[in-house]
């Protein structure tokens, strides 16, 4: 602790450029998922190890899917869907719910930076964690004999969707709700979309409720992916519109509903 | 006229139709310190996170450096130290300094203000490890590194040691030094007194009484003077000595207390006196009002420190 020398703390206030601004929160809110064990688990280790084992023990059958190689082929979808779901729903919910009872919004309210590029760098941050997911997951399924079909493009599209929606009905539950009841409904929908997602097993299994179950967000967006990467079938026009419809919806209520404290 | 750094008027908010802040103006100077000085439910933090744009009035006018308190161009002139909290938990303390320092065009260095503020040594421990007074000083910190006009900062000092509270004075008082406009809140007379150009005090929402530190203490002020001499000596030839309305007694034996206008020819009639009775007068105090006696005249309770 020392004395100030005069004139140090004379005012020259004025905002950092914007991109100095995005590239900083982005680092910071990366290092903050990264750095939680919690995040961590729910991303990546859950995710790969439910891949590795769906596919080498085979507990849930799958019609048609005979053999390792099938599979992984029947897998990989789900897990990916599962993967957005993750980061984009439970890990973002989660997140800015205890960021709210922190006052850590607050307190970035107060200083230059712009909402907009508080959730510019939350979505960057989202899709950064997701890439690296998508990596992985691809590699372990690679291994597993996995033998991906259809257009890169198609794919890119359907997550773009699935993480517009996910963030969408993230930032509703945590910007709504206080830390401790949305890290409570954020994994309970985990689980029920998990389970009702077909990621587990085909929603086949559902019988004549198939065809409502595949319109939730994380149903419509494995199902979209398995289209696209087992079958070659292309963009399911379909899932594709569920996808859009939650994000909508659940961005439209959210920047409403929305409470920075 | 320059333009106030800050200008609440008839500033008006209720919860639950029960008035928290009930009327209160106010006018911060530029370059100057401002203490919002009044017991816990005062209203104080509802006035000031009106005034940063957190929450709105529901009557009153606010202009903060001449714009409504939502104008988003404030947001790079204005420092705000919340009362509580306001950092992520994951980020080390240093990470958090420069986070919030990269969105200012020309900050202060973050690891210089860390060393100044005494958090060194915690720079690399992550939020939630520091002690409550480690994370007020973080939040000082954040307040100031982007070099604002004006800074809120609201309870800067509860909960901290002496020394911690002697850095956050420093601080203060280099701000002002500088020409940075603070308007800060206490329930602590001492800090109004030490660091305070003027002084507002509130009581239920509303302002009891403003006016700088001295003029506040002066306010209908009787000094008191004690001092100690042998039992039994002559008052009534001392009051003839004094100016007219001062009392004087003796209570307890031996204790003397004189009561007036305290200035050094009452110093020198007092001392004169006893001399001429042939006694020594010691322990010799003057006693001034404090703020506290100035709250506790206005309102009849304890400020409570
Ligand atoms: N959001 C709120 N909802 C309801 N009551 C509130 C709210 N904020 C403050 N109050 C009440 O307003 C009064 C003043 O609070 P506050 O401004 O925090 O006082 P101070 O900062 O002077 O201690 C208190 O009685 C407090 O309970
Ligand atoms: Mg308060």
């Amino acid at each position: 602790m020392s004395t100030w020398s005069p004139g140090s703390l004379a005012p020259r206030p004025g905002a950092a450029p914007l991109r100095r601004m995005l590239s900083a929160q982005t680092t910071a809110e990366l290092k903050l998922v990264l750095r939680n064990g919690e995040q961590v688990l729910l991303s990546l280790v859950i995710p790969l190890g439910l891949l590795v084992l769906l596919v080498l023990v085979p507990f849930v059958s799958v019609d048609g899917a005979v053999g390792r190689g099938a599979r992984a082929d029947f897998f990989v979808p789900g897990v990916l869907a599962l993967a957005v779901m993750s980061t984009a729903f439970t890990g973002q919910a989660i997140a800015v719910g205890f960021e709210r009872q922190y006052g850590v919004l607050k307190r970035l309210g107060a200083t230059p930076l712009p909402r907009t590029v508080l959730l510019g760098a939350k979505t960057l941050a989202v899709l950064a964690v997701e890439l690296l997911q998508v990596l992985l997951i691809c590699a372990v399924g690679l291994a597993l004999g996995w033998d991906p079909r259809g257009s890169v493009l198609q794919v890119l599209v359907l997550v773009v969707l699935g993480t517009a929606a996910f963030s969408g009905l993230g930032l509703l539950l945590g910007g709504t709700l206080r830390g401790l009841t949305t890290l409570a409904a954020a994994n309970l929908l985990w689980f029920v979309l998990l389970v009702l997602g077909g990621v587990l097993f085909p929603l086949s299994a559902f019988g004549g409720a198939e065809p409502l179950l595949s319109l939730l967000p994380t149903a419509a967006l494995s199902t979209g992916l398995r289209d696209v990467l087992d079958a070659g079938a292309g963009l399911g026009a379909r899932e594709a519109l569920a996808l859009l419809v939650w994000a909508v919806i659940s961005l439209g209520a959210a920047s409403r509903l929305f409470r920075w404290e | 006229m320059t333009t106030a750094a800050l200008e609440v008027d008839g500033l008006r908010k209720a919860y639950a139709g029960r008035a928290v802040v009930d009327g209160l103006s106010l006018t911060l100077r530029p370059g100057t310190v401002l203490a919002l000085l009044g017991p816990n439910g005062a209203g104080k933090t509802t006035t000031v996170e009106i005034c940063e744009g957190f929450r709105t009035a529901d009557a009153g006018t606010v202009r903060v450096l001449g714009l409504p308190p939502a104008e988003s161009s404030l947001r790079a002139r204005v420092g705000v130290m919340p009362q509580a909290g306001g950092a992520y938990p994951g980020l080390r303390c240093a990470e958090m300094l420069r986070l919030v320092a990269s969105f200012s065009a020309s900050p202060l260095d973050p690891d210089d203000l860390l060393e100044r503020l005494g958090l060194s040594e915690v720079a690399r421990t992550s939020y939630r490890r520091l002690s409550g007074g480690q994370q007020q000083r973080l939040s000082l910190a954040l307040a100031v590194v982007g070099r604002p006009e004006l800074v809120f900062l609201d309870e800067p000092t509860a909960g901290l040691d002496p020394a911690a509270r002697r850095a956050t004075w420093e601080l203060v008082e280099a701000l002002r030094r500088d020409g940075v406009s603070v308007l800060l809140t206490t329930h602590l007379m001492d800090e109004a007194e030490r660091l305070a150009d003027d002084v507002v005090i509130v009581d239920a929402g509303r302002v009891v009484a403003t006016g700088t530190v001295a003029e506040l203490t002066r306010t209908g002020a009787v000094g008191q003077l004690r001092f100690r001499a042998t039992p039994g000596l002559d008052l009534e030839q001392l009051l003839t000595a004094l100016p007219v309305g001062c009392t004087a007694k003796e209570s307890p034996s031996g204790d003397y207390l004189v009561e007036g206008v305290v200035d050094p020819q009452l110093l020198a009639a007092v001392t004169a006196w006893s001399a001429g009775q042939g006694a020594l007068a010691t322990d010799l105090r003057v006693e001034t009002r404090t703020l506290e006696d100035v709250f506790l005249d206005l309102t009849g309770r304890e400020l409570r420190a």
